[in-house]
């Protein structure tokens, strides 16, 4: 007699065994970490990196720069030990550790730093991010070329012992662009002997806690324990993956599958559905992004009248957005700076505290007296760079502003073409994001602020202008705070942009993972994490 | 033939030149550069990056220097992957798309050419209307949706093999992405195997075969399967090219380090010399792969000779 599904039944059981030996073995925790990363990077030199979290995320690990970040994005002394600032906070020095290393034994030396903030400005490098260190002196004429390397304010003293920095003004946020890779020392000794073919896997040396040991294009890169790195008797995991994957919902099958101990932003849509089935590894905090729309400010658009402005403002029903639409993966923003950051308290639009009767009622008025009407509605172009998310948005805003007359056309285009057309300034309303740098609120004003390339509606404000200007050399953090808070509200009075949701970070994260902490800077550096037995 | 061969490889040049050629500039056209992106550079920055990768020269400066390097093996440094040279990256992903495509190949000719010859036999019956059913479906099924639910049932579900990554190359992590590859060979192979095969067994030589009194055996084995086989020839050889370059939907999914994807996210990051890398690549192995065919033919089919 035949018994087709006890038959089907035992080689399906046989080919599990065989196939998924890696499940067997669960005695001892994995000191093997497996991340699932967002992208590929572009290079493991600082200076060659092109400003992805991807990149961040492995650099944290790899490499340790003055300062550093603890689980919970604490900034924490790194390869300084301590630091002083003169009282015109014009110089900064830094005391570095005796037992710093790199992963060949070379002691870390101040030096070493010397050498990576000029190989960051020398044009030669054609670092992308190299404006991050435009406060420090003479740092913008080494990068054009109009003064040699060793004119940058950058210096090493007792035997290398010691990190001297001259900032051209005072730079009250300099502190926090010690996180940023821009600001890694970079090994001399290896990069001298190697010129470009520094990165590669054979000669590599970093001074992290960790050190990459291979690295196959689109595939991963594998890092192990660095024995020298001066904290190791403290790093708990023997060896890391980082796998680039660009396709999140294939992320998502490999973390179920268990081959991916963390997935680093999950596909928004996906999060009803992981909350629901994977509660514990399902994570989600607030973030330093904010996701707008630019305004047009230039004469001749229609958005170049205040009115509108406030209008295309009022109409929108943010909680609709981040609640209907992205369903509670974006916060509803008020404000163009989100709210955690540092030493800051978002000023929102008026109109947050109005019902949207009134709301309405204003914004209808605000039309009338524009000029537009039933006769002559308003008609605008919308751009998007192509993405279903944004699309979703840039519909139901449609929808919103439809009860005002307002006749929107859409346009999508890949994201380089998206913003060429933005810095070009051919739209009316356009979508952009912005991810901060560092914590601070500057890093988000600066977007509105005169003359910056970031500012694509070319909004311009003196006054805004000026608080910016006063608050970047104060020294006093809760008067630069007052400042910049004034600054954002005059912006928002003007109504110079379109906030409309704050991102969140999404990462999926294994429940047996300890010593992860969600932070809004959404840095885990691997060496605070462990599996646990 | 040998002068066939060689004549053909240097017919190839030409068409190889007009093809780099209108790439270069095509893709100097489109909108946007490969420093372009959600952050306006200062223009200092913007400055040092075209500085450093001959973009600030004249567009035919920029061809010749091109040219030049081409002609010596050098497909230049990519844009995007700084770590690593356009060929660096061609030869890395070439043998993963190789292996993954040639093995798809394989098994597809190992199961579509049968299951054509099953079908053209039994023509009309529910056998043949199975097979065809199936092949239909495996041709309207795209590979972004077979992809998927394979990783879910055999990777998450059952657990049987690996839902993605390379690992070398291990098998396991070969199955499912090879069949992934393979379902729509099968059905296009299938497909034209039987089409072929029926109109073949209709003709003349065949009814001769017959009359002859041969075998049905001797008579598909010997005289009906090998002239079948030339359209499916001619449809293998841009298959395998296109196959073995890599399919960037079955990489993304699987995370696989394959060249496919090159050729999709070159273009989208505006790396220039990425993308000529993998067009040059690609129309090389496309003038390889018909001249393969076209001597295949002549192999299979006395009437096709390239004597001259």
């Amino acid at each position: 007699m035949h018994h087709p599904r006890l038959l089907s039944g035992a080689v399906a059981l046989t080919l599990a065994v065989l196939l998924t030996p890696w499940q067997a073995c669960a005695a001892e925790p994995s000191r093997t970490l497996n991340i699932g990363i967002t992208g590929e990077p572009a290079s493991l030199d600082p200076a060659r990196a092109s400003g992805g979290v991807w990149e961040s995320d492995v650099f944290m690990d790899l490499y340790a720069g003055l300062i550093v970040e603890d689980a919970a994005g604490e900034h924490i002394p790194g390869i300084a030990k301590s630091w002083e600032v003169s009282d015109d906070g014009l110089t900064w020095t830094f005391h570095l550790r005796d037992d710093a290393q790199w992963s060949d034994g070379h002691p870390v030396t101040a030096e070493d730093f010397v050498f990576g903030w000029k190989h960051q400005l020398d044009p030669k490098s054609a670092s992308k991010y190299a404006y991050m260190l435009y406060p420090v002196k003479n740092a913008r004429a080494v990068n054009t070329g109009e003064k040699p390397l060793d004119a940058l304010g950058v210096e090493s003293l007792d035997d290398g012992h010691t990190f001297r920095v001259t900032l051209a003004r005072p730079t009250p946020y300099f502190i926090k662009i010690l996180t940023h890779y821009t600001s890694l020392p970079i090994p001399e000794h290896v990069v001298e002997k190697y010129g470009d073919q520094w990165t590669r896997m054979e000669h590599i040396v970093t001074d992290g806690a960790f050190k990459p040991t291979s690295w196959v294009s689109h595939d991963h890169i594998s890092a192990v324990k660095n024995p020298r790195f001066h904290d190791a008797k403290n790093v708990a995991l023997d060896r890391i993956n980082y796998y680039p994957t660009e396709d999140a919902n294939a992320g998502i099958q490999r973390f179920r599958a268990g081959e991916l101990d963390i997935l680093r932003n999950y596909t928004s849509d996906r999060y009803e559905w992981l909350k629901q089935h994977l509660p514990d590894a399902t994570h989600m905090d607030t973030y330093l992004g904010s996701y707008y729309y630019v305004l047009n400010s230039r004469e001749g658009r229609p958005t170049a009248d205040p009115r509108v402005r406030e209008a295309l403002n009022l109409a929108i029903r943010r909680n609709v957005l981040s609640e209907q639409i992205m369903q509670d993966t974006f916060q509803p923003a008020y404000a163009l700076v989100p709210p955690g950051v540092s030493h800051y308290t978002a000023q929102p639009m008026v109109l947050k505290d109005m019902t949207m009767e009134e709301r309405m009622t204003r914004a209808r008025q605000l039309m009338q007296d524009a000029g537009y009407g039933p006769d002559h509605p308003l008609r605008l172009t919308l751009r998007y760079n192509t993405s279903d998310e944004h699309k979703k948005i840039a519909i139901a805003v449609a929808a919103m502003w439809r009860p005002l007359g307002v006749q929107v056309e859409m346009t999508n285009a890949e994201v380089t073409v998206h913003y060429q057309a933005l810095q070009e300034g051919d739209f009316d309303v356009a979508r952009a994001g912005w991810i901060a740098d560092y914590n601070d609120a500057e890093n988000f004003l600066t977007l509105l602020h005169t003359g910056v390339g970031n500012n694509y509606g070319a909004w311009h404000n003196e006054q805004f202008d000026q608080l910016l200007d006063e608050a970047n050399v104060t020294l006093d953090s809760d008067k630069r705070e007052q400042l910049m808070e004034q600054a954002e509200g005059v912006a928002m009075n003007d109504h110079a942009l379109i906030p409309l949701l704050y991102y969140v970070s999404r990462n999926l994260v294994n429940p047996q993972l300890e010593g992860w902490q969600d932070n809004i800077e959404d840095n885990h550096p691997s060496r605070w994490v462990k599996f646990s037995p | 033939m040998l002068t066939y061969t060689a004549k053909r490889l240097a017919m190839a040049i030409p068409t190889l030149l007009i093809v780099i050629t209108v790439s270069f500039f095509l893709m100097r056209v489109a909108p946007g550069g490969p420093f372009d992106g959600e952050r306006q550079l200062p223009p200092e920055i913007e400055n040092n990056l075209r500085a450093a990768y001959h973009l600030d020269e004249p567009l035919p400066m920029q061809y010749l220097r091109y040219m030049g390097n081409l002609l010596q093996g050098d497909f230049g440094p990519s844009f995007k992957y700084k770590d690593f040279s356009v060929t660096q990256l061609i030869l890395q992903g070439f043998p993963v798309s190789l292996e993954l495509g040639g093995l798809a190949i394989g098994l597809a000719l190992i199961i579509g050419l049968p299951l054509g010859v099953i079908a053209a036999l039994r023509r009309n019956s529910t056998v043949d209307y199975m097979v065809m059913g199936i092949a239909l479906g495996g041709i309207a099924v795209p590979n972004f949706v077979i992809a998927p639910i394979l990783a879910l049932v055999f990777g998450v579900l059952l657990a049987w093999l690996p839902a993605g990554g390379w690992n070398g190359g291990a098998l396991p992590n070969l199955v499912l992405p090879v069949i992934a590859l393979a379902i729509q060979q099968i059905a296009y192979i299938a497909r034209m195997m039987r089409a072929s095969m029926i109109e073949t067994l209709g003709s003349h030589f065949i009814r001769t075969a017959r009359a002859k009194g041969l075998s049905e055996r001797q008579v598909i084995w010997r005289h009906a399967l090998r002239p079948s086989m030339l359209p499916v020839i001619s449809y293998l050889g841009p298959a395998i090219a296109g196959i073995i370059t890599g399919s960037v939907v079955i990489e993304q999914i699987f995370g696989l380090p394959g060249i496919g994807r090159y050729f999709v996210q070159g273009a989208l990051n505006r790396d220039y010399t990425l993308v000529m890398g993998t067009v040059v690549f690609y129309g090389v192995l496309i003038v390889l792969m018909n001249l393969v065919v076209d001597l295949l033919y002549s192999a299979l089919d006395p009437q096709i000779r390239y004597d001259d």
